[in-house]
């Protein structure tokens, strides 16, 4: 050891000048790259405010109106909210119904895809990247968009937004099952090959049990995220608390009392299926050694 | 100096560490023994306080630790380093940055946003690697090197936090008997040439016998014996381990030296 260190005095010098060299150059590059975000920044919320037609800046201080407007009146009214509360209840039952419906549907379909664009897993290898575009289009359409379709064919209801918000569904669960699949171990999979299994129960023995967690923890986050969809399709007609809220919402003063009842609903909604989910999967995660 | 009474700690209805006393009035170099659950881990955890104690005190130099809170405790932790067994280092960084994160207590969030250390701090690094021979590793990711060198780097982070006491959990354990002779030998240095208090888990007998001043041992979290190595004979060590008659020291022994000589101690066994 002793003549280790005689000798490597002048190598220790030499390590420190060329980690120097490194540090300062990682430090230019790291300073550069803030210039850019900073510059990127300040230029696009200038090309934003100069294209807006209120402007930013004019417009900040009337930002609070609304929501002071309806929490004034919700707090004049607030005896009549556990009664308009109760009133919208169906209405908020029939947007669950159509998110659940729709979680479903989407997270069946995106599995399928998902582990159809699968490398490693595939059925059809050289089929991947058609499945991969099939996700990224179902993904890149707005909900919304096909639901504006599907009302001028189908007429308004809550069957289009099932469709519209099904469709988004698969795209989204199959681009993150195969992420999640993608880092799956694949010996068992081997291991169940080597047994004469097919496709199929290759997938469902060798790879779900795996990443069983993980896919009911993206299609519970999933759900939520459509909760929230759902209520928004209400807007263009598809049912559900959405209209409601739009109704209540611009129907002229004297309604922000139900607007409010139906912030609060959604509000809970969200929260209760959010601590459900997360008792689920935490059951789900520490269950799997008993 | 380091004075821990009756320290306890309970998990759910389990006790893992059982009133433990210890005083430790000058600098030295300690080992702690026992098999594994016998408490040894979760004792060197409270003292660096990554966990933290149902019941007792642990004093240092005076100074009240074990009720710390806060930035009060990150103090604490920085002069008190921990060794894993498993080296917890950051994987994707290289290996000085690894090194200067013993300086984390010092730095604001920003600066380390920033990777922003002094020039001197990153030649200290460098040094204390090349104290530990491996200074030629400094650009590289941690994650790059082998097992030895990589309890090295954490040794180096634990030298760079400037520590009073550096607490070691199984520093050997994931360790080839080469490597693991090497990290031993760089503790006991540390504690020859800084004066540093060293605890380590360790769980082989020879090597708390060869490198340690004072061996402590454990069974189902109490201290079972606590004493110098010439005491710690091959009876009281079976009382520690819970062992039978068949228990032989040199069978487990990952010592390199250890080939040489148990000829007759293996003959014994088998006879």
């Amino acid at each position: 050891m002793a003549d280790l260190t005689a000798g490597g005095s002048t190598g220790v010098a030499d390590v420190q000048s060329r980690y120097m060299e490194m540090v300062q150059r990682k430090r230019l590059y790291g300073g550069l790259t803030l210039l850019i975000f900073v510059v990127l920044m300040v230029s696009g919320f200038m090309v934003a405010d100069d294209r807006n037609a209120g402007g930013f800046w004019d417009g900040i201080d009337n930002m609070g109106d609304y929501p002071a407007a309806v929490l004034a009146e919700a707090w004049e009214k607030l005896a009549d909210l556990p009664g308009l509360m109760v009133k919208y209840f169906p209405a908020l039952i029939e947007t669950i119904n159509i998110a659940a419906v729709s979680t479903l549907t989407g997270v069946l379909a995106g599995f399928v895809l998902a582990m159809l664009g699968t490398r490693g897993l595939a059925r059809w290898p050289a089929l991947i990247p058609v499945f991969r575009r099939i996700t990224d289009v179902m993904r890149a359409v707005p909900e919304i968009v096909i639901a504006l379709m599907l009302i001028f064919v189908l007429g308004g209801g809550p069957v289009p937004a099932v469709i519209a918000i099904a469709i988004h569904t698969a795209g989204a669960i199959g681009k993150l099952f195969s992420e999640v699949a993608e880092n799956a171990d694949l010996k068992p999979v081997e291991g169940l090959q080597s047994i004469g299994a097919n496709w199929s129960q290759r997938i469902l023995l060798g790879v779900l049990p795996q990443v069983a967690p993980n896919f009911l923890s993206y299609a519970l986050l999933r759900f939520e995220i459509n909760i929230r969809a759902s209520a928004i399709l209400g807007f263009v007609g598809a049912g559900g608390i959405g209209y409601e809220l739009r109704n209540s919402m611009s129907w002229g003063p004297g309604r922000f009392d139900e607007a409010a009842a139906i912030f609060v609903l959604l509000f809970g909604t969200i929260v209760f299926f959010d601590q459900v989910s997360s008792r689920y999967r935490n059951r789900m995660t520490e269950g799997q050694g008993a | 100096m380091l004075h821990i009474e009756g320290l306890t700690k309970r998990f759910g209805a389990k006790t893992a560490v059982d009133a433990a006393t210890i005083r430790v009035e000058a600098s030295s170099m300690i080992g702690i023994i026992g098999k594994s659950g016998a408490g040894k881990s979760t004792l060197l955890r409270m003292l660096n306080r990554l966990t933290s104690s149902s019941d007792g005190s642990i004093s240092f130099e005076g100074r009240e630790v074990s009720s710390l809170t806060g930035a009060d405790k990150r103090r604490w932790q920085s002069e008190c380093a921990m060794i894993f067994q498993q080296f917890n280092l950051v994987p994707r960084m290289d290996v000085v940055s690894n090194v200067l994160h013993g300086t984390l207590n010092k730095r604001s969030t920003l600066a380390t946003m920033f990777n922003l250390y002094p020039s001197e701090d990153i030649h200290k690094a460098i040094e204390i690697l090349d104290r530990l021979g491996i200074a030629e590793q400094a650009p590289k990711r941690a994650e790059a090197l082998s097992g030895g060198q990589q309890q090295r780097v954490a040794i180096a982070r634990a030298l760079m936090q400037d520590p009073k006491i550096i607490l070691a959990d199984e520093p050997i354990a994931s360790l080839d008997p080469m490597n693991a002779q090497i990290v031993m030998e760089a503790l006991r240095r540390i504690h020859d040439e800084d004066g540093r208090l060293v605890i380590c888990n360790l769980h082989t007998l020879d090597t708390a016998r060869r490198y340690c001043d004072r061996v402590i041992g454990m069974r189902d979290g109490r201290i079972v014996f606590d004493g110098t190595p010439e005491q710690l004979t091959t009876g009281v060590a079976r009382d520690i381990y819970g062992a039978g008659d068949e228990f032989s020291e040199s069978a487990t022994s990952t010592e390199i030296g250890a080939l040489d000589q148990p000829a007759e101690q293996t003959a014994k066994v088998f006879a």
